[in-house]
């Protein structure tokens, strides 16, 4: 080989890297972390049933908002605009591309995948598999610089799962009420506005894109703020994964009947 | 303590070179670069090294240690079991001239290719005024002692010589950063940066973050805000609509 | 006839550190053709390694401080034997050469409106210090070094070609300067890359060549403080001025063994940190001499409020100028109230929250926990004197920095008088800038006025050639000798007995000892080829230590008298008899011979500058007949 690593006129070491750690252990990981988010979304996407606990008003995230006449009465919070979906069309549909479209361009998902699946690169000083490199210049991955616009979109979406979140603390009598379910819920909004707010987005449009922090010192707070939120950005990335999955199998055990809420109210 | 380490060592030069092997005293306290010293004292006094400060102050004695690229006098034998065995080799990004030197010139091509510092032009020398929060920013970034590392371990060209044309390496990008900061700066470097220096070509994956022996938040702090930079000139919708509409030229704050 | 490469230039300046590259940089922009070499990489000459800042009375902490002030401070510290007409012209050009920086891009650390921020420093009277963090010495250069791009840029704008005008010979070591008659003609050298010489044609030759530490054994100075800007010059027939000067500073890492004499920052004092012995006692109360005891706090209340309230108390004595403290510390340790490992403790976790440490002293901070394994936001440090700085140097004219030679200037380290015989934090980068600009003037003002050009001769080429391959074929004839040995020994009999404390005996020891060496160094046999042979680099720098420590132990020899950099164990005090005796060492060729010469007296209206009490702590009677203290 006379590509990559072995290029004219590098020291001539036959193997691909020298290094004595584990370095293939995070990736692994990683991969496995994904996959059982992306099996474990994709068919609860698809279900189409034990996304609404009627009794407590518990909405999976999933299915926010949910808006066809094919969503259980009483899930629409937003009213139903269209009306009955084919069972191909996840009724989550309105902002599960955008979720999407937001993790997948996000900075810190962006470097999981790109090491762990891509393995561009598998680790540190890991010789790349591929001969050709392009990184984000070109098409489809020119398109990553979209980052913000979902980023924009994200943020109306946390607003719905907050006002999801609100609106279940409910009693089946129709007052106020609160149960394990409410907690879960509640856990799950907050980290996904934490991780939504410690977005290098967010982070740039708070303040990070300003020359003069001086001379815009509330902004130079928020953007403080945020950068503090920032560096714990791929934690709440994680974090955020784990907290859908579990609201989603509360939500999901509670509707089915599996399991009853656990009622403090 | 005292004990007898094993190392391997590679020795060669742009043409050939093997990893030989080297049974050597190791000292309480030592660090990989004395050990060096000590086998080019005892056993091979042309063993090419490069080094200055001894101190992880000027960024010379980078070279690769088990495949980390490190400074070895900022690696303490410690961190090695007694029985492990140790691997030196130089660089592999960049052509090799002896042993554990190589040739970083390409390093000083790419600086020489980032616009110098741009004053207002009417600014006299001892007018100068800068907030301390204005300037944290690119003081963080100039905290660097260009020992080449995060650029050694850049995929970008660690993997693909060819790219060394179109990209300057987190370093470099990061220079630009720093400018584009500088509260005094009045050039605009977004498209450059881009274009130029090749931004695009970073997959923002951290390698050289992992590796800067400043711990300077070279990804998060500098590349990916430059992106960020980037994406609102270029590629923000709301931000085009906006200009569209308004007719807002893209002027900085 | 010797294979060589050849450049043309109008000024070669040998050296990449702070001085260096600003003597380029006004030569290039005085419209000459510029060569910079540097024996290591661009950018990581030792001026890198500066941490605690640069000495400027721009009076922004504090403003009554002005020139005056500065220039009073850096006589006081150099024991009145500084020449003070560099010290005068230091003072003054200091500020604008630090303000000059920021137009390069330098961003130093700011005070609340704005400005740059200044910091206390030993024996300095105000916060003078401009600093970035405790790197600074990484901001001077690294804004330099940009300033050089942005001046080739200008270049490549223009023709096409980034180095039409200034071009940077990085990893390549100058062996000989080569004369035309009695004129500087050129430089020659070889690349420590492949081995091959190189030729520099140039009527001027800045030297910035930095120290000597290499030649002692516990050092904060790197591989490249060998003195071959010393030697060189010496060999060139230039003379030195004030080599018995050696500045120990008091506070180099003393553990582990392979860390020793690494440098701690003064600037860890300078924001609090406080010395102490085994007892926990602040013992540098006890050690303030005579001379200043006005000026410093005689008790640890008045020295803690002096941080707070500078303008009524009086300082702290942790800050005395460092060949004090250094001596101190050295008699604490010979008392047996050292720290286990042979230093005494610097405590500043006890002083300053760790947050606050952090901030301040990062780079100490990360050289401790990374390299000690001290956190010295949690425990105290132990230091040493560690062999820091050389006062002594090329003797120059202040304003043009010109040697004895026509067409050699000097400036930095290399450079000798400015710092008397003690230097002053801080000093050394201002120093840097401020004299490095003056020999680009200097050497452009020289090559103006050349009307023609000095020839080099072919046979001086390969004499010069021929010296630096005879390691490769050693024709002593006697035993084959090591050069790492060689050096080794040079430094431990250099450290024992011309270091910090000397006796007359010892320096003869020491003297026998070079004598020695010097006859063994045809006999070192180096391996291998020509190819970055650090084993053979060693070999041609031992001839430039040899040289330089003949001409430190000579000097230290006559100088019979303690004076700042210089103590004499048999001569213990200061002597005003020797305050206006410079010790001027020159070469034949083998031999160093040293001679006394007075030194100038200092003009009218600075000497007026100093209380009459003060000068007679240092002059004699009749040199103060003509102060008006004195005709009152
Ligand atoms: C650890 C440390 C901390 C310090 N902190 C401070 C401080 O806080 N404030 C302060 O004012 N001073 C400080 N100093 C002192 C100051 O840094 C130095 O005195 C100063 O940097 C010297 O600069 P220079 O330009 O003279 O030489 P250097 O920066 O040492 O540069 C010498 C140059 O000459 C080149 N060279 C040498 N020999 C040859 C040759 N034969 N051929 C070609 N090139 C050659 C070298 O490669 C190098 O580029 C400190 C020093 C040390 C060691
Ligand atoms: S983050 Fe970007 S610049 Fe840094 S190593 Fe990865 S690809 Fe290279
Ligand atoms: S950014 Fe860090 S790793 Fe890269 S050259 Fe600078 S100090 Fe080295
Ligand atoms: S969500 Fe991860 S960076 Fe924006
Ligand atoms: S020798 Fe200077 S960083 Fe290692």
């Amino acid at each position: 080989m006379t590509v990559g690593i072995n290029a004219p006129g590098r020291a001539r070491i036959s193997v691909r890297n020298l290094r004595t750690d584990r370095w293939w252990l995070p990736p692994l990981l990683t991969n496995l972390g994904l996959a059982t988010f992306v099996i474990y979304a994709t068919v609860r996407s698809f279900m189409g049933q034990w996304y609404w606990v009627n009794d407590y008003h518990y909405l999976t995230p999933f299915y926010s908002p949910c808006i066809s006449e094919s969503c259980v009465p009483g899930s629409s919070h937003f009213g139903q605009w269209i009306g009955e979906l084919p069972g191909w069309i996840p009724m989550g549909f309105l902002a599960l591309p955008f979720l999407l479209g937001f993790r997948l361009t996000c900075y810190y998902y962006r470097k999981a995948y790109y090491r762990s699946v891509w393995q561009s690169p598998v680790a540190c000083a890991v010789a790349e598999p591929r001969v050709k490199y392009s990184g984000e210049t070109k098409f489809p991955l020119i398109l990553q610089n979209l980052h913000r616009y979902f980023f924009y979109v994200a943020g109306l979406v946390a607003v719905i799962n907050t006002y999801d979140a609100i609106v279940a603390f409910h009693s089946p009598d129709g007052g106020f009420g609160m149960g394990l379910g409410n907690v879960i819920l509640l856990v799950n909004v907050i980290m996904l506005w934490g991780y939504t707010l410690s977005c290098h987005s967010c982070r740039h449009i708070a303040g990070g894109r300003l020359k003069h922090f001086s001379a815009h010192p509330l902004r130079y707070k928020l953007w403080t703020l945020v950068s503090k939120l920032n560096v714990r950005h791929m934690q709440l990335a994680w974090i955020t994964l784990g907290t859908l999955v579990l609201t989603d199998l509360y939500v999901m055990l509670v509707a089915s009947g599996a399991i009853s809420d656990l009622r403090f109210v | 303590m005292g004990y007898k380490a094993q190392f391997r060592v590679w020795r060669g030069d742009d043409e050939s070179g093997e990893l030989r092997d080297y049974v050597i005293e190791v000292n309480e306290g030592e660090v990989v670069l004395d050990i060096i010293h000590r086998l080019q004292a005892t056993q091979a006094p042309d063993l090419a090294v490069r080094w200055n400060c001894k101190a992880g102050k000027c960024g010379s004695c980078s070279a690769e240690i088990n495949g980390k690229p490190r400074l070895l006098c900022m690696t303490r034998m410690s961190t090695f079991d007694e029985d492990e065995l140790i691997t030196v080799t130089p660089m592999r990004t960049f052509p090799v001239i002896r042993d554990l030197v190589t040739d970083v010139s390409y390093n000083y091509t790419k600086a020489r290719e980032v616009q110098s510092f741009t004053p207002p032009p009417d600014l006299k020398p001892g007018e100068y005024r800068m907030q301390q929060v204005d300037v944290e920013r690119s003081q963080e970034f100039r905290k660097c002692i260009e020992c080449f590392l995060c650029q050694n371990t850049c995929h970008v060209i660690r993997d693909h010589e060819e790219n060394k044309e179109a990209f300057s390496g987190p370093r470099f990008l990061m220079r630009v950063a720093e400018l584009e900061m500088h509260p005094l700066d009045t050039a605009d470097r977004r498209d450059t940066a881009q274009d130029e220096h090749g931004l695009g070509y970073c997959n923002i994956t951290k390698c050289c973050t992992d590796v800067c022996p400043e711990h300077i938040k070279i990804t998060d702090n500098a590349l990916i805000p430059m992106k960020e930079r980037v994406a609102g000139r270029r590629y923000d919708p709301v931000v085009w609509l906006g200009n569209k509409l308004f007719r807002r030229s893209s002027k900085k704050s | 006839m010797t294979q060589v490469e050849r450049h043309t230039y109008d000024v070669v300046v040998i050296g990449a550190g702070g001085a260096g590259l600003r003597a380029a940089i006004e030569a290039r922009q005085r419209g000459l053709r510029t060569a910079v070499v540097c024996k290591s990489l661009f950018g990581k000459a030792h001026t890198v390694m500066a941490e605690g800042g640069v000495a400027a009375s721009m009076g922004n902490a504090n403003s009554n401080d002005n020139w005056q002030v500065h220039f009073r401070d850096t006589m006081r510290g150099g024991k009145f034997l500084n020449n003070w007409r560099m010290a005068e012209l230091h003072a003054k050009e200091a500020p604008d050469r630090v303000w000059e920086l920021e137009t390069y891009g330098a961003l130093f650390d700011r005070t609340k409106d704005g400005r740059i921020s200044q910091r206390n420093f030993g024996g300095h009277e105000y916060p003078r210090l401009a600093h970035v963090g405790d790197r600074t010495g990484l901001e001077l250069i690294r804004t330099l070094q940009q300033k050089i791009v942005s001046l080739q840029q200008e270049d490549h704008k223009e023709t096409g070609d980034y180095e039409a005008k200034i071009k940077v010979f990085a990893e390549c070591t100058i062996t000989e300067l080569l004369k035309d008659g009695d004129k500087i003609a050129g430089a020659f050298g070889y690349w420590r890359e492949s081995g091959r010489f190189i030729l520099f044609e140039a009527p001027a030759v800045v030297l910035a060549t930095g120290g000597i530490g290499k030649s002692f054994k516990v050092t904060s100075n790197s591989w490249e403080y060998t003195g071959d800007g010393h030697a060189l010059a010496l060999k060139a027939g230039a003379t030195l001025i004030n080599m018995e000067f050696i500045q120990f500073h008091p506070t180099g890492m003393v553990w582990p063994p392979s860390v020793k004499g690494i440098l701690v920052t003064e600037g860890v004092r300078g924001d609090g940190g406080v010395l102490r012995n085994s007892d926990g006692k602040r013992f540098m109360f006890d050690y303030i001499p005579e001379v200043f005891k006005d000026k410093y706090a005689d008790n640890e209340e008045e020295a803690d409020r002096w941080y707070t309230d500078p303008d009524n108390n009086r300082r702290t004595p942790d800050l005395l100028p460092r060949d004090e403290v250094a001596r101190a510390i050295n008699s604490e340790v010979k008392a047996g109230r050292g720290s286990p490992h042979g230093g005494v403790f610097l405590d500043i976790s006890s002083r300053m929250p760790a947050e606050e440490i952090r901030r301040r002293l990062p780079s100490m901070h990360h050289q401790f926990k990374e390299l000690a394994d001290v956190d010295i936001t949690a425990e105290p440090m132990e230091v040493g004197p560690t062999c820091h700085y050389v006062m002594g140097g090329v003797e120059v004219d202040p304003d043009t920095a010109a040697a004895k030679v026509p067409g050699l200037f000097a400036a930095g380290e290399v450079a000798g008088g400015m710092h008397g015989s003690n230097r002053l934090g801080g000093n050394s980068l201002s120093d840097l800038l401020v004299f490095g600009r003056r020999a680009g003037t200097g050497a452009a003002d020289y090559v103006d006025g050349l009307t023609d050009r000095p020839e080099i001769a072919q046979s001086d080429v390969d004499k010069a050639a021929a010296g630096a391959v005879l390691p490769f074929d050693p024709r002593g004839g006697g035993v084959e000798e090591n050069p790492y040995t060689l050096h080794s020994e040079l430094q431990q009999s250099m450290n024992d007995l011309v270091g910090i404390i000397r006796k007359a005996g010892e320096i003869r020891q020491a003297l026998q000892k070079i004598d020695e060496i010097k006859a063994r160094i045809p006999n070192i046999a180096v391996e291998g080829h020509r190819q970055f042979n650090p084993g053979w680099h060693l070999a041609i720098d031992l001839y430039n230590m040899i040289l330089v420590s003949e001409c430190v132990a000579k000097a230290a020899l006559l100088r019979e008298e303690s004076r700042g950099g210089h103590t004499r164990d048999d001569h213990p005090a200061m002597n005003a008899n020797w305050r206006n005796k410079l010790l001027v060492c020159s070469t034949d060729g083998t031999d160093v011979s040293v001679v006394e010469q007075p030194q100038l007296p200092m003009r009218q209206e600075l000497f007026e500058l100093f209380e009459i009490g003060e000068l007679e702590k240092y002059y004699t009677g009749e040199e103060l007949a003509a102060h008006p203290g004195r005709k009152a």
